[in-house]
């Protein structure tokens, strides 16, 4: 059964079948992961272009390397200057860089919305690698991996994100995503880093920290952005760390079997204390793994569809 | 040369005026009204325009010509002709130009532009020099060259300071100011804020970013005593508190744009920048606002913001393409879709908003239609059925979202300044 689409743009709508499919074929390829020689040859002949707007290390590398594993030949554009300064508009850009033939388009871009702007000006498959505050599917994907590798299911747990919900991609994926497979989601931080309506798409808000780990199996931790630190969201990170951060004093007076992911990079002492970051809760190298995994199962995928 | 529309219901509520009856037009002129003589039919050339509408000409009292600065977006001719295409026989542009029309000589450029043409411009001077909120521009010298009403267009007056001092001002000329009302630090935005900014991903501004500056502007007018109006009003809180300002003898004005009583927020599903406008689509809850304000007067006209933008500038990532869309050609066929035939407004009432309003507003003569006056007409169906096409627009640009919408009324003719526009072709009469 191949999946339902021919693009991954994001998690809202994705039946539930398409992502027990990628998790399934990720297996496979974590295997491999564990090989000696880690290379398989099922994309050889498939050229993907890494487009990337917005710096990004850990998500490029780690596209790049889920391609060089499946023998893919990759090319990585990267730019953070954007396309209105630059003199040549997006769309050209595009169409440039299809006009070299290729089959698969990964993206990552500050404006929501460009994956599907992509899918109109290009014929090859689009993978978002995030777009502005909207999805960013394959991180989504990696945490549900992740979280399933630990407890073995996903349907009826409890998760809860906690943090800059607002001005997070992996959020709203992780909401799409975990509520198509069954399982509850909240959403804990203060009201400013919380975005309006939010509750419209089926979760709860909650602003007590030690209430979101006693009732919850997993805290899904979002980093807190530094740069944001002198705006009017939070008032200062020890503020926040005071209130919000997770530390093993309140998991340990909370619930001892909580599941701490984060999407990296983490502010230690920020929204995590190093004791949790680097203790037996959190499966944070864990995700970045499975994130190569789940990231050959996409490509895989729908690098191998009949068009 | 004598033209005959025949036919026709006439029909202006400033004059009390509904009744059926020929028209008889020698040399710009209305000669006659009523049934035509062998006489006077004879060499004359007649138009069959049984079941249409004849109204005073329409006026669109907000719109963007892109002369001088973007002439391959817009100029004040294909400006005007889009207007007559659409309908119009006045118009009103805004002052974001470049340079900005904030002198008596761009005010003079864009009237010297508009000479001859059908369709009547009227520029917009800017409240403050280059829009910067930071000191008044030359009020009194763009009035003396034309400009019949002032605002900062795109943005509104920076601080509270400077609006008074605008405000005070423009009590010499009894001209509105006219407020694009969003309050800058609320307004890091894309689209409106609610639900659907959450679950598309885009950074949202809120209404309250409409509302502030409407309470603002209304407390200001009260206190000045001047005219305030209020550009493209779009948030149900902010018809509301226009609705007060009136009640309480407030000089406050409004206006709303086609696109917020037709389309809600729903629309920015799928990314398409041509929904993307500011202020924005706001919730469905907003859109039966717009059309209770209509209904009850709170809104006194429809404005279409028309604003013309590039191929290449509106095919852009989203949070960098620019915001509005074209208005002119549409918005007759939007009124009466939306606003005549769901039984909203009557047919006076539309042409209330649409005709003697913006005018009475910009202390412009309404045109009147009797006999020994200038032939200033919209000739109209509201029951023409037809399909938007935008490669038929004469504006410059292309950017509608209304493309290939099915919409039941249009502009028939329009005559002015002794010229026709009838199918297409502008003719002198």
């Amino acid at each position: 059964m191949p999946l339902s689409s021919r693009h991954l743009l994001g998690l809202a709508g994705v039946p539930k079948e398409d992502i027990q499919l990628i998790l399934d074929t990720a297996v496979t390829f974590r295997e491999v992961l564990e090989r000696p020689i880690k290379k398989v040859p099922t994309l050889q002949g498939k050229t993907v272009v890494n487009l990337f707007f917005e710096n990004s290390t850990r998500t490029r590398i780690s596209f790049e390397l889920a391609q060089k594993r499946l023998s893919a030949d990759t090319v990585n554009f990267s730019t953070s200057t954007s396309s209105t300064k630059k003199g040549e508009t997006f769309k050209d850009t595009v169409r440039n860089i299809e006009a070299m033939k290729i089959d698969m388009i990964v993206v990552r871009h500050q404006s929501a919305g460009v994956p599907q702007f992509l899918t109109q000006i290009s014929n090859a498959h689009i993978i978002n690698a995030g777009d502005g505050r909207h999805e960013h599917p394959t991180q989504a994907l990696l945490d549900m991996y992740s979280i399933k590798e630990r407890l073995g299911k996903l349907a009826g747990l409890k998760v809860c994100i906690v943090g800059d919900v607002a001005h997070s991609r992996v959020a709203l994926s992780n909401i799409f995503g975990l509520k198509a497979m069954g399982a509850d989601v909240s959403v804990c931080g203060p009201p400013t880093l919380i975005p309006k309506g939010i509750e419209s798409i089926g979760v709860k808000v909650i602003h007590d920290i030690d209430k979101a780990i006693a009732e919850h199996d997993v805290l899904n931790v979002l980093r807190i952005q530094l740069e944001r630190k002198a705006g009017s969201s939070i008032p200062t990170t020890r503020e926040y760390h005071n209130y919000f951060g997770i530390t093993a004093d309140r998991i340990e007076k909370n619930n001892k079997d909580v599941v701490i992911l984060h999407p990296g990079p983490i502010n230690r002492g920020v929204e995590i204390s190093s004791e949790v970051a680097d203790g037996p809760y959190q499966v944070i190298l864990d995700q970045v793994t499975n994130g190569v995994a789940i990231r050959m199962a996409v490509l895989y995928l729908l690098g191998t569809m009949n068009n | 040369m004598r033209l005959v529309l025949k036919g026709l219901t006439l029909i202006n509520p400033d004059q009390k005026l509904n009744s059926k009856s020929d028209l008889l037009i020698e040399d710009g002129k209305i000669k006659k009204i009523g049934d035509l003589t062998k006489e006077e039919l004879k060499d004359a050339e007649i138009l069959e325009l049984e079941g249409k509408y004849c109204a005073p000409g329409f006026f669109d009292m907000h719109i963007h010509l892109r002369e001088p600065g973007r002439e391959d977006e817009e100029t004040v001719v294909t400006g005007s002709n889009a207007a007559a295409a659409g309908g119009f026989t006045g118009v009103a542009c805004m002052p974001n130009t470049d340079p900005t029309t904030d002198s008596a000589e761009v005010v003079r450029f864009i009237k010297e532009k508009a000479k001859n043409h059908l369709v009547d411009v009227f520029p917009i001077g800017a409240a403050s020099v280059d829009r910067k909120g930071e000191s008044l521009a030359p009020i009194a010298e763009m009035f003396d060259a034309g400009a019949v009403a002032f605002s900062d267009d795109g943005v509104a007056i920076k601080t509270a300071s400077l609006l008074r001092s605008v405000m005070e001002y423009s009590l010499m000329y009894d001209a509105p100011i006219i407020e694009h009302c969003e309050d800058e630090s609320l307004a890091d935005g894309h689209m409106n804020e609610g639900e659907t900014s959450t679950f598309l991903g885009l950074p949202g501004i809120p209404t309250v970013a409409e509302d502030l500056t409407v309470m603002r502007d209304i407390i200001m007018a009260e206190y000045t005593g001047a005219r305030v109006h209020i550009a493209h009003i779009s948030s149900k809180n902010a018809v509301d508190l226009v609705r007060q300002g009136k009640k309480k003898g407030i000089k406050v004005t409004a206006e709303v744009a086609p696109h917020h009583f037709t389309l809600s927020e729903e629309s920015l599903k799928g990314y398409n920048t041509n929904f993307k406008m500011n202020p924005p689509l706001r919730t469905r809850d907003d859109v039966e606002a717009m059309i209770e304000g209509l209904k009850d007067g709170t809104i006194d006209c429809i404005a279409s913001d028309h604003a013309p933008h590039s191929i290449e500038e509106k095919e852009m990532e989203f949070i960098y393409a620019p915001n509005g869309i074209l208005g002119l050609e549409t918005q007759i066929g939007l009124a009466c879709t939306e606003l005549l035939h769901k039984k909203h407004l009557t047919l006076d009432q539309l042409v209330e908003k649409m005709a003697v309003n913006p005018r009475k507003i910009l202390n412009i003569e309404v045109p009147k239609i009797a006999e020994g006056e200038n032939a200033n007409l919209t000739i109209f169906d509201p029951n023409e059925i037809w399909t938007v096409d935008i490669s038929k627009f004469k504006s410059k640009s292309k950017n509608s979202p209304f493309d290939k919408k099915l919409l039941t009324g249009k502009s028939v003719a329009v005559i002015n300044n002794s010229q026709l526009y009838f199918e297409g072709n502008f003719r002198k009469i």
